[in-house]
Order: C-alpha cells, then structure tokens, then sequence
C-alpha cells in the first residue's frame, strides 16, 4: 500500500472510529466535562496512540532530519511546500469572498513559482508579499458559518473537530504535492518530506506546551479550538465574554 | 560662549516647561514597541541567549519585563472564582510558584529568538481607553507569530495583563490547565502541582 493509500486508510479508520464512539456514547471521563469535547474518552486514548508514536518514530525521525539536512535545503523544502500550500489558500480566500486577499495570494504564488525555482525560494517575501497565515476548507466552512461541531483526536494528524476533520478530506486532496505530482513513488517521498518538516517546525513549540502543561491533552484542544476560531476571524474573533476583571 | 551658554540654558528651560515632554502619557503601541524593541536587543547583545542558557535570559525577563506585568490580575483571572476564597498565605504561595514557572515557560521560548523582528500594528479604539489590545507580529524566519498585549492603564504608562500567542491567550490557557486540580483538590492542590511541575522544567532545563 503506498503512503497516500495509508494515509487514506487512517483517515477511513478515524471515522469509522468515531462512528463507533458516537454510537457507545462516553468511554472515560476524566475531569470536569467539556461541551466543546464531548468525546473526551475516545480523543484521550487516539492522543494516547499519537503520543506513543511520536515519542518512538516521529520525533526522532524529525531531529535525524534536521540534523543531517542543511538548514537552507530545509528551507527550501519548507517553502516548495508553503507555495502549494498558498494556491490551496488562495481558492479558499476566493470561497470566502475575499478577491483582494486571494489576488494577493495568487500573485505571491506566481512570483515564487516563477522567480522563486518553483517555490524553492520565497522570492515573494523579499518584496514585501508576505503570506499571512494558510486558509483551507475547514476555515472557509467557518467564515460561511459552520460552527466547528465536537472536538475530535485524529489519529496521526493529532487535533481537529467534526468540520476541520471533513473539510480535511478535501483538503488532502486538493493541496499540498499532490497537485504537482502523479507518480505513487513521488508522492510517497513528498508525503514523508511533509510530514518532518512540520514536525521539525513543531519542535520549539512542543517545548514550550510541555512547560505550560499540566495536562497536556486539555492544552492541545484548548489551543487548537482557540486558534481556530481566531483564523476563522483573521486574528480578532469577538469577545466571548469579558475577561475576568479582578484585583 | 557667552551665546552659547544662553542657548543652553534657554533649550534646558524650554524643554523642562514643554508640558509635551513632561511626563507625557506613553501611548500603547509605544510601550509596546519600547518594550520588545528593548527585549530583542537585549537578548541579541546577551550571546549566552543564542546557546540557549536558559538562566540568563531568566534574569532579563525577571529584570525587564515582570515589572511590567500585573501579574496578580493574571493570576485571579487564571484561577478564578477560588482566588478570592483564598486566604492570603494561599494567595502568596500561588503567585510565588505560577511566577516561576511563567518565567521559565517564557524564558524558554525566548532562547529561541534569533533575527526576529516586531511589527506593531497600529492601534484601534480612542485614546482615552485604560484597557486595550495591542497586536503584533513576529516575523522571522518562516512564518510570522501572532502576539497581541492586553494592556491596562498604569499611571503614566500600561501594564500587561494577558498576552495572546498565535490565537490562544495565555490565560485562558492557564483556566483550562488549572480546572481540574482546582476541581479536585482546591488551591492547595493547585500550588503542589504547579510547585512539581516547576521543580521538574527546572531539572530538565538545568545544563
């Protein structure tokens, strides 16, 4: 099977997983309930399983990379990706009726394609044509309105909800290398260059979440649900309720 | 020398009566931008920083930007309702352990700036607010990191109270992690696991 394949079939077997749960209702509560994550028990234990593989595979996989790999191949990798990520998000900021944004993207696309060897180098970002985030599917459902639906551990993507985890189906398909490339083999080495280098990019990050974390699992959703609703805003969702004003 | 002397001295007085220079309220953005303009700086001079000693940078954040922070306010707000049940041995002992393990949290993300640079976003809202939100942008390499201020006015200049890091502000970060030990076992509970947490950051970072 070959990793796009596999990579399918865990996303298969996370919904055919979550159809289970929603079927058996809670499996193991633990602290005080969440209505945002009503599936609590069945995400902990998919974070359990993704924790487990990170610490025995991902990880180390990421640090070898980023220690043999030069820093300006890295780079390049990194922005190859980033210029197919930025077409993904200029039809989504097409979707969300943003014209002005998603000119802007298509032409941040187009210089770093064509000035830039394909996107190797972020020629964009010299003048002055800065990407301000990546928009996609599950973003854009938000903008129109869907609300993010029950928190929802994915296996091996780690955090996500009902309507980031749908979106996510069509997001695999249409951004990322698959657009560029057809061959099984090709995309196999795309898909696993993919997965470290946002691993290596989530190193500093992880180390940060572990000196905050008392419970690591609750700061993950907490952040990604927050993160989410703030891009779904462009950086300045409405207050949800005053911030606590005391002495 | 005789002019020269007049012009001194007529320059000194007319800069000591300028009501614009005296004690001027300092505007948001502009403690903002002095205060991580200063941190940047300080942190690219301290070449300890760029090999990541941990210690150093410590120091600098206790020395430089804690006295800029009401960090009573963010501690009342992280543990809510509990803080004002409270009895001020409690209160002291949670600022004292949730202040060093802020310190290091945030000591540690900073021994990772290397040639970042701020950009403040210009600011919204009248002038005359004493609570605002101050948004800016870190840009570096890769992509660039939301970092909004929560600001609440303090004499002649501001103080933070929240700080927004890529679309989560810290304190509710710190509501979330504190519910369950608060639900559990009170603000003692609380202190102990926030002391243990610290006690084992402390061994890890310690080189």
């Amino acid at each position: 099977m070959n990793t796009m394949g596999w990579r399918r079939g865990a996303t298969a077997m996370a919904w055919s997983a979550l159809l289970l749960v929603s079927g058996c209702a809670t499996l193991t509560p633990s602290g005080p309930p969440t209505p945002a994550d009503p599936w609590e028990g069945f995400n902990r234990q998919v974070f359990a399983f993704n924790e487990v593989l990170d610490r025995a595979a991902l990880k180390p996989a990421a640090l070898a990379y980023q220690a043999v790999v030069p820093e300006w191949l890295r780079t390049g990798v990194s922005n190859v990706f980033g210029n197919l990520g930025d077409v993904w998000s200029s039809v989504n900021l097409l979707l969300q009726a943003k014209p002005r944004a998603a000119l802007e993207m298509g032409i941040r696309v187009g210089t770093n394609t064509l000035f830039g060897v394909g996107g190797f180098f972020d020629a964009a970002d010299e003048l002055g044509l800065e990407r301000h985030g990546y928009e996609d599917f599950g973003l854009t459902l938000g903008f129109w309105g869907v609300g993010s639906g029950p928190y929802l551990m994915l296996p091996f993507f780690g955090p996500s909800s009902v309507r980031d985890g749908s979106a996510r189906l069509l997001d695999e398909g249409l951004s990322g290398p698959n657009l560029v490339l057809h061959r099984a083999r090709e995309r196999n080495v795309a898909a696993v260059l993919r997965v470290l280098d946002t691993r290596v990019h989530l190193l500093t990050a992880g180390q940060v979440l572990d000196g905050i974390a008392l419970d690591k699992y609750t700061l993950l959703r907490d952040a990604y649900l927050a993160r989410r609703r703030s891009q779904v805003y462009d950086g300045e969702p409405p207050e949800e309720a005053a911030p606590a004003a005391s002495k | 020398m005789l002019r020269r002397l007049c012009l001194a001295a007529f320059t000194l007085a007319l800069v000591a009566l300028s009501p614009a220079l005296r004690a001027e309220p300092v505007a948001a953005d502009s403690f903002v931008r002095q205060l991580s303009g200063e941190m940047l700086d300080a942190l690219k001079a301290d070449k300890a920083s760029q090999t990541g000693e941990v210690g150093r940078i410590r120091a600098l954040v206790d020395a430089k930007v804690m006295p800029n922070v009401n960090f009573q306010r963010m501690t009342a707000s992280a543990v809510g309702p509990q803080w004002r049940s409270a009895n001020p041995d409690q209160q002291k002992r949670m600022l004292e352990v949730f202040k060093s393990l802020l310190v290091n949290t945030y000591a540690g993300a900073l021994t990772q700036v290397k040639d970042q640079t701020i950009n403040v976003k210009p600011l919204r809202g009248n002038a005359d607010q004493t609570e605002l939100v101050v948004r800016t942008e870190v840009r570096g390499k890769g992509d660039a990191i939301q970092l909004d201020y929560r600001l609440e006015k303090a004499g002649e200049s501001w103080k933070i109270y929240d700080i927004n890091v890529g679309g989560f502000w810290l304190v509710d970060a710190y509501k979330g992690q504190f519910a369950k030990d608060l639900a559990n076992g009170g603000i003692d509970a609380l202190i102990n696991a926030l002391a243990e947490k610290s006690k084992s950051m402390a061994a890890s970072t310690k080189s």
